[in-house]
């Protein structure tokens, strides 16, 4: 699996961190909502399609990338840094 | 002269002799040979022995897919087992020796089981063994019993216990277009890609480029196929865009066009050249990959036809065109389809008298007879072999009339006299690799046979890969792949004119002959037509159950030969046609990998060592080291004669004394720097950190988001915006990880950068009653009394002439200072402070002595926050702000967190004065036979010298109500046990009056 | 005569083998049943055979989109062992390793259930009291467990590399003697036929497509050989649990799919006679009756439902495999494989009533599934026939998380891909 970096260009996986599902908003800081909460920690989608997640590239610039990757195939459909800005479309 | 090599012919060089020896005895054969030819040509015809029935094997083929021939080879100690012989090449001094027999291949006790003979069909061992249901065999036992002796039997070849001495290295590389396969399709595609410019990689799983054209009596423009593909071999070494990689197996394609091969770079050569690896791991990136894999030849299912010397038509051809051997001197061919035909051709040409052509198909065409009669064979149209004979060696045949519509047998059976029986079952293109791409083979009922889908990654096939068997359409279909691979469009400029002989690439739809006696569907794992029909009456009908209740198709050749006659058979008793009964999808990898070549330079090498600066200083002081995670740590510096509970007592004891001082450079340095670093760290902190002042330093916990204890440390403030955070050594990584997370996906409107600065700075803890003085000793340009350096404050000085930071915190619980300076200076200041020291009584100490203080004092370390205990557990909610939410806050106080069930931190005093051992549990009730009833387990213990007793802490459940009170300790383990007294964790010095002087 | 014995072999081997009879039948669906179990996999069918044989319901039956088997009980490294930190989980895989010791017996189906040991080596003194702690927190309930010292180590496995140059030597071991291996397929293959003779019917090639409803209560299922109704409904599709909630719309659990490869190197003669975990990373192994080598390591770290692996974990597991076995090198992998694993926000499974009145839940096996076949379709069985758990899993609640009552013998927290 080769996983585009905006900074680094295409990687091997082997240079990235799986940091998980990224669709589960964290509730605010101080919010009491314990059922947010929870559902923040514990639950997730799981997909099998293409799934929101987010990935580091800790083998190399260590930015946090929000990638479409699907689940079945494990095709990479865009990588974009999780903090905004410099989506790449790859599918074919 | 050897008995069975032809006077002429074979791409052999007949002038260089190669000797060897196989079981013992010597051999001799010439450069090309492998150990099959070369044997085969001095007359051998028994090669191994089946895995259940031990039944004597001959060679069934000539390349990578053989499953009878299997041998160990041997260098030295190390032995390299199930090489099948037809993939071994010959050098100087090769030592191979068979497997799977007792006492000799040729004699094998285990043979006897063939007595067995119906008892031992597919799955009866989950039919019995299960022995008495009451005795002393009883449960497992006796099952237990009886696969001792299974396991004994089976097994192939033996492995090595003596350490591998060879070296294994790993390639990455890319390419435009990769090339698997290089007969005349992939040499075409690679020709024609390299010509438009692209970055070519060829690969070829034997020794010699050019596959089917080295065995082919065919031409190609004019000349020998063998040499039209050296001169197309020619031109591609010649270009820079080309890559040649012989005996390199492509055998897994992964994600992203991601290939593995593996190259087999010496294990052909006597001694490798100097800096060679025995074998490269190649991880290839393709833009466009062009399959160009070839066929498997099938064998026929008939009785006997495992006899040795029963062997695939095309690869007995092989052995005389490639190898100059001829595998018999009467041979006679089996055959349902038109291909036999051209090896009972080039067998003819050869030398060899081909004494039949048995072909199922009643309906044989004007040119097969043409052919037939050119081979000087009798054509035996409409008729199937039903038996062969003969023992180690194949002596005659009988066939019988054959219907291939009904399948029937009639009229007498006659014998014929012949030593090798060639059989051609029709052809199976190779398509593992597009399956394992992830598509689905589909069947093609005219060819019979699987063909590769629609890519789901980015590949081109051509040749007999697509079902293209003739050599014409794979020049043209690898012309095509390859231009189309490197981006060209089509050419119209005229192809290689390719002369053969004739033939109808359809076979009929015969797959087994049915008649009296066993006919092996897979070889080597003994699995007969008859074993794959009772899997059928019992149910294990689709191809998955097939396989996994006959083990068909799960030997060494990994279904190569097996897959499709299998699925035959079975598609015939349901009834259905073979691909209702399914197919199987192929996993890498294609053929079998060592293990060394895949762990390359990591093999002896597993993982990096992580050392201080300090390190040689400790080894060259005395120091017995202890490996933590990837670092090396002292452990003790002991004297001589001395245990290590004395060495660390006697540290511990001096440092409280006196001073003693420990290598602390392993912990985690994160510096936090920004605008918003310390709005970040009251995030991340579960206490405040925007309230410390410059210049101080702070003890800090963090939670996980679930509300646990993750990880704790000090942190310095040594500006506004500048924090230097210290993390426990174990988890330096995670919380890098931790922080990096939440600012980069969580909070990224927060100005902060963080840095690892683990490996920038060396540390040194120095504590005791001395310490400050030794500190004032060798310090320049700061003060160090308590004026200038309270509690917890930071002074910027010099050691040495090395400017260090100095941090006065404890985790002893003596005044102590952790110094800080640049790595590479880390032991000139070691060595100053060490200097200083001397006069004073300093010892340096080592992780049991840091571990004895700190468990003195009652700190947490990893051993208590392990992942299970919250801050309460450990008695850290004071360090719970209540005023800002942080990482865990919401989290933290859900009823499972805070249940008085819960193991809290404990201190224990053991009341025998008998040491503890790490990981004993506490009971209330004593009961050294059957323990039960646990309270809670030791995290840490040691001797205390300043208890002058035998301590340790616990995680003890409802642990601080229980102080005062006593418990037993329960370690089974190590019988070890005896009453002891829980107490709070504080054991020394409770106040802290000590450190904070 | 029991239907398996060796006299049935010999009377059958006499009569050419014509006379057995199929494993397990091929039924039509009825309309209903009293309990319908998704999934044909080895939990699943242990669940009928319990219901039948425990509590007598036998309007039972399975539902398997493939062929029997098909998931991970056909995909595992066969481990079998109950050797646990916490006690939740250790009385829950003892009972199950009970179960173990008299399955055989039990389905009349040998599954070579092999008790020969599972060894846990240490590499660090902190990680020999570690699994001090866990072996004596076996011992506290029960069950075996024992240190063993590098010598001993040495005899047990000569061909391990136990000398002080390595780069993680060994240190010691934690061994469970009773843990072993068992023959995968025979588990399904004998709960299949232990529950067919027993009444219950088993469906391959139907494929769930839908959940019946009434207002809440689940009332059946559609599928692709038509629609069943039930009075029960459970689900044991652990691998695809999240994508047959989605059809009962529950669209978030507490798990996360992930892919675990599995190797088996060419056949040897027998060189490991026991199960052995590496300590400095994560890598098993064990040696099959036929003489392969069957081994494994970390899970693929990221979502997947595609069951095929990732290159740089082959070469990662192999890499720990020769820094135990340096004389492995030139024996060669012959086959690999992934099976999807539910892996949960604490490590542990979910067996339980609901979420869905009518529904009952068995899923989140993590990689540990294999063991628990007996003890989990035994606990599933009781909470199906009783509508309540029994105490061997009253702790694999769904709400465990939210209420933090979660069972972490690895203390990794709620990121799945490490427990």
């Amino acid at each position: 699996m080769l996983i585009t970096c905006p900074y680094c260009g295409p990687r091997d996986v082997i240079e990235f961190t799986y940091q998980g599902d990224g669709n589960r908003e964290r509730p605010q800081p101080a919010s009491q909502d314990l059922d947010a909460w929870n559902a923040y920690v514990y639950d997730r989608l799981n997909p099998a399609g293409d799934h929101n997640e987010i990935w580091q590239h800790s083998g190399g610039c260590r930015a946090h990338l929000r990638v479409v990757r699907n689940t079945l195939t494990h095709e990479i459909l865009s990588t974009a840094f999780a903090r905004g800005g410099h989506k790449t479309e790859s599918r074919s | 002269m050897s008995p069975r090599r032809a006077e002429t012919g074979g791409r052999i060089d007949r002038l260089r002799t190669i000797r060897f020896t196989f079981d013992g005895s010597p051999y001799t054969g010439h450069a090309g040979d492998t150990l099959a030819s070369a044997l085969l040509a001095s007359g051998v015809t028994l090669f191994g022995r089946s895995f259940k029935y031990h039944r004597p094997r001959g060679l069934l083929a000539a390349g990578v897919e053989e499953p009878n021939a299997l041998v160990t080879v041997l260098r030295g100690e190390v032995r390299e087992p199930n090489i099948p012989a037809t993939m071994v090449e010959i050098y100087d001094g090769l030592v191979a020796v068979s497997q799977n027999r007792s006492p000799s291949l040729a004699w094998d006790i285990g043979a006897l089981n063939q007595l067995g003979g119906k008892l031992l069909s597919a799955g009866f061992y989950y039919k019995t063994f299960m022995g008495p249901v009451f005795g002393p065999l009883k449960g497992t036992r006796f099952w237990m019993f009886c696969e001792h002796f299974i396991r004994r039997a089976a097994g192939l070849g033996k492995a090595s216990i003596a350490p591998d001495t060879a070296r294994y290295e790993r390639m990455n590389a890319f390419c435009d277009v990769l090339v698997v396969g290089s007969g005349p399709a992939g040499l075409m595609a690679a020709k024609a890609a390299a010509d438009q410019g692209a970055r070519v990689i060829l690969a070829e799983l034997e020794a010699r480029f050019g596959g089917s054209a080295n065995w082919s009596d065919e031409t190609i423009d004019g000349a020998p196929a063998a040499d039209w593909a050296g001169r197309i071999v020619g031109q591609l070494e010649g270009n820079d865009n080309v890559c040649l990689l012989p005996r390199t197996t492509v055998w897994g394609y992964y994600d992203g066009n991601t290939l593995a091969a593996l190259e087999r770079v010496t294990d052909h050569k006597e001694v490798p050249a100097k800096g060679e690896p025995r074998q490269r791991s190649w991880a290839i990136r393709a833009k466009t990959v062009v399959l160009a894999t070839g066929s498997f030849e099938r064998p026929l299912v008939f009785p006997g036809n495992d006899r040795p010397g029963v062997m695939l038509a095309h690869a007995a051809a092989r052995y005389a065109n490639q190898y100059g051997v001829l595998p018999g001197e009467r041979i006679a061919l089996f055959t349902n389809n038109d291909s036999a035909y051209r090896s009972a051709l080039a067998l003819k040409k050869a030398g060899a008298a081909v004494v039949a052509i048995v072909d199922v198909r009643s309906d044989v065409s004007n040119e097969m007879s043409r052919l037939a009669s050119e081979a000087e064979a009798e054509l035996l149209a409409g008729h199937a072999v039903v038996a062969t004979e003969g023992g180690k060696a194949l002596t005659g045949l009988k066939v019988q009339r054959f219907d291939m519509m009904s399948g029937a047998l009639s009229g007498d059976e006659r014998s014929i006299h012949a030593d090798c029986l060639a059989m051609s079952g029709g052809w199976s293109p190779t398509i593992h690799l597009a399956s394992q791409a992830g598509a689905k083979a589909e069947w093609d009922p005219a060819k019979q046979a699987f063909l590769p889908p629609q890519p789901t990654q980015r590949w081109i096939g051509a040749g007999a890969f697509t079902g293209s068997f003739s050599t014409a359409q794979a020049i043209a279909e690898g012309r095509a792949a390859g231009l189309q691979a490197a981006g060209g469009s089509a050419s119209s400029a005229p192809l290689p004119v390719v002369e053969a002989a004739p033939g109808d690439p359809d076979p009929a739809p015969v797959f087994e002959i049915k008649a009296k006696g066993k006919s092996f569907v897979d070889f080597q794992h003994d699995v007969t037509a008859e074993d794959v029909r009772l899997a059928h009456r019992e149910g294990f009908v689709s191809v998955e159950h097939l396989k996994r209740y006959t083990t068909l198709g799960m030997a060494t050749d990994q279904g190569k030969n097996s897959n499709v006659p299998g699925l035959a058979i079975m598609a015939e008793a349901l009834g259905k046609p073979i691909p209702e009964v399914g197919t199987t999808r192929f996993r890498p990898p294609y053929t079998a990998v060592s293990i060394g070549s895949l762990a390359a330079e990591r093999f002896g090498d597993l993982k990096p060592e992580r050392l201080t600066p300090m390190h040689d200083w400790h080894i060259a002081n005395g120091a017995t080291m202890y490996s933590a995670g990837l670092w090396y740590r002292p452990m003790i510096y002991g004297l001589p004669g001395e245990t290590v509970e004395q060495a660390y007592v006697r540290e511990a004891k001096a440092t409280r004394e006196s001073a003693g001082i420990v290598d602390v450079s392993t912990l985690g340095k994160i510096a936090v720097q920004g605008p918003d670093a310390a709005e970040f760290l009251d995030r991340v902190y579960t206490n405040m950190f925007s309230t410390l002042a410059v210049g101080k330093a702070r003890y800090g916990l963090m939670l996980r988001e679930d509300g646990l204890a993750f990880d704790d440390g000090t942190t310095w403030r040594l500006g506004e915006q500048e924090f230097l955070m210290t993390t426990t050594t174990a988890n330096a990584g995670k919380v890098m990880q931790h922080l990096e997370y939440f600012l980069d996906v969580i909070w990224p409107e927060l100005k902060v950068t963080v840095t690892s600065v683990t490996d920038e700075w060396a540390g040194a803890a120095i504590g005791g009653p001395k310490a400050r003085a030794i500190l004032a000793a060798c310090v320049t340009g700061t003060a160090v009394d308590n004026a200038a350096l309270p509690f917890m404050g930071i002074v910027h000085g010099r050691i040495a002439g090395v400017p260090v930071v100095i941090c006065r915190l404890s985790f002893s619980g003596e005044m102590a200072f952790e110094v800080y300076s640049g790595a590479g200076y880390g032991t000139r200041v070691w060595e100053a402070l060490v200097e200083a020291g001397r006069p004073l009584g300093l010892v340096t100490y080592g992780l049991e002595a840091l571990g004895t203080m700190r468990i003195e004092k009652g700190h947490v370390t990893g051993a208590e926050i392990d992942g299970r205990t919250t801050a309460r557990d450990l008695h850290l909610e004071w360090m719970l702000s209540k005023k800002k939410p942080f990482i865990g806050s919401a989290m933290m106080d859900r009823e499972g967190l805070i249940s008085p069930e819960r193991l809290q931190l404990v201190g224990l005093v053991s009341l025998d004065n008998r040491p503890f051992n790490g990981g004993a549990h506490i009971v209330e009730e004593l009961d050294e036979e059957n323990p039960h009833d646990s309270i809670g387990h030791i995290t840490a213990c040691c001797y205390s010298p300043a208890l002058g007793k035998y301590i340790a802490l616990a995680l003890v459940k409802d642990g601080k109500a229980r102080h005062g009170t006593r418990a037993f300790v329960s370690d089974p383990l190590r019988k070890r046990f005896g009453p002891i007294e829980i107490v709070s964790n504080h054991f020394y010095d409770p106040d802290g009056s000590r450190m904070h002087g | 005569m029991a239907e398996y014995s060796a006299l049935s072999l010999l009377k059958n081997a006499l009569n050419g083998n014509q006379d057995w009879k199929p494993a397990w039948r091929k039924p039509d669906p009825k309309a209903s049943y009293d309990v319908i179990v998704i999934g044909g996999g080895g939990h699943g069918l242990s669940t009928a055979y319990y219901l039948a044989k425990e509590h007598g319901i036998t309007n039972v039956a399975v539902l398997e989109k493939g062929w029997l088997g098909s998931g991970n009980v056909g995909r595992n490294t066969t481990a079998v062992r109950s050797n646990y930190l916490l006690p939740q989980n250790t009385r829950f895989y003892e009972h199950s390793m009970k179960l173990w010791e008299n399955l055989s017996h039990d389905l009349n189906y040998n599954v070579m259930f092999s008790q020969r040991g599972c060894l846990n080596l240490a590499h660090t003194p902190a990680q020999l009291d570690d699994y001090a702690r866990r072996g004596n927190a076996m011992r506290h309930l029960g069950v075996d467990a024992e240190l063993l010292s590098v010598d001993q180590i040495k005899r047990l496995v000569p061909a391990l590399d136990v000398s002080g140059s390595a780069r993680f030597p060994v240190l010691g071991g934690l061994m469970q003697p009773r843990a072993g291996t068992a023959r995968h397929d025979a588990v399904a293959w004998g709960y299949a036929r232990g529950a067919d003779r027993r009444g219950v019917d088993i469906i391959e090639n139907c494929e769930v497509t839908g959940f019946l409803r009434d207002g809440d209560r689940v009332i059946g299922v559609t599928t692709t050989r038509g629609d069943i109704r039930a009075k029960k409904v459970a689900l044991a599709v652990a691998g695809s649990t999240g994508r047959v909630m989605q059809l009962a719309g529950i669209s978030h659990m507490p798990i996360e799919s992930y892919v675990l490869q599995a190797f088996v190197s060419e056949s040897i003669k027998p060189i490991i006679d026991t199960v052995l975990t590496f300590g400095m990373g994560h890598f098993y192994i064990s040696q099959s009756d036929k003489g392969g080598l069957v081994y494994g390591g970390d899970l693929d770290g990221y979502n997947s439902y595609a069951q095929r692996g990732s290159l740089p974990i082959v070469d990662e597991v192999m890499s720990e495999m020769l820094a135990l076995f340096p004389g492995l090198a030139r024996l060669r992998m012959l086959r690999s494989w992934g099976g999807v694993c539910d892996m949960t926000m604490d490590g542990s499974p979910i067996i339980t009533t609901g979420p869905l009145p009518g529904m009952y839940l068995n899923c989140g096996w993590c990689y540990g599934g294999f063991k628990a076949t007996p003890a989990s379709g035994w606990c599933f069985a009781w909470t199906i026939a009783k509508d309540e758990p029994h105490e061997f899993n009253a702790p694999f609640t769904l709400d465990r998380f939210y209420r933090g009552l979660i069972i972490d013998d690895k203390g990794q927290g709620a990121t799945p891909r490490l427990h």
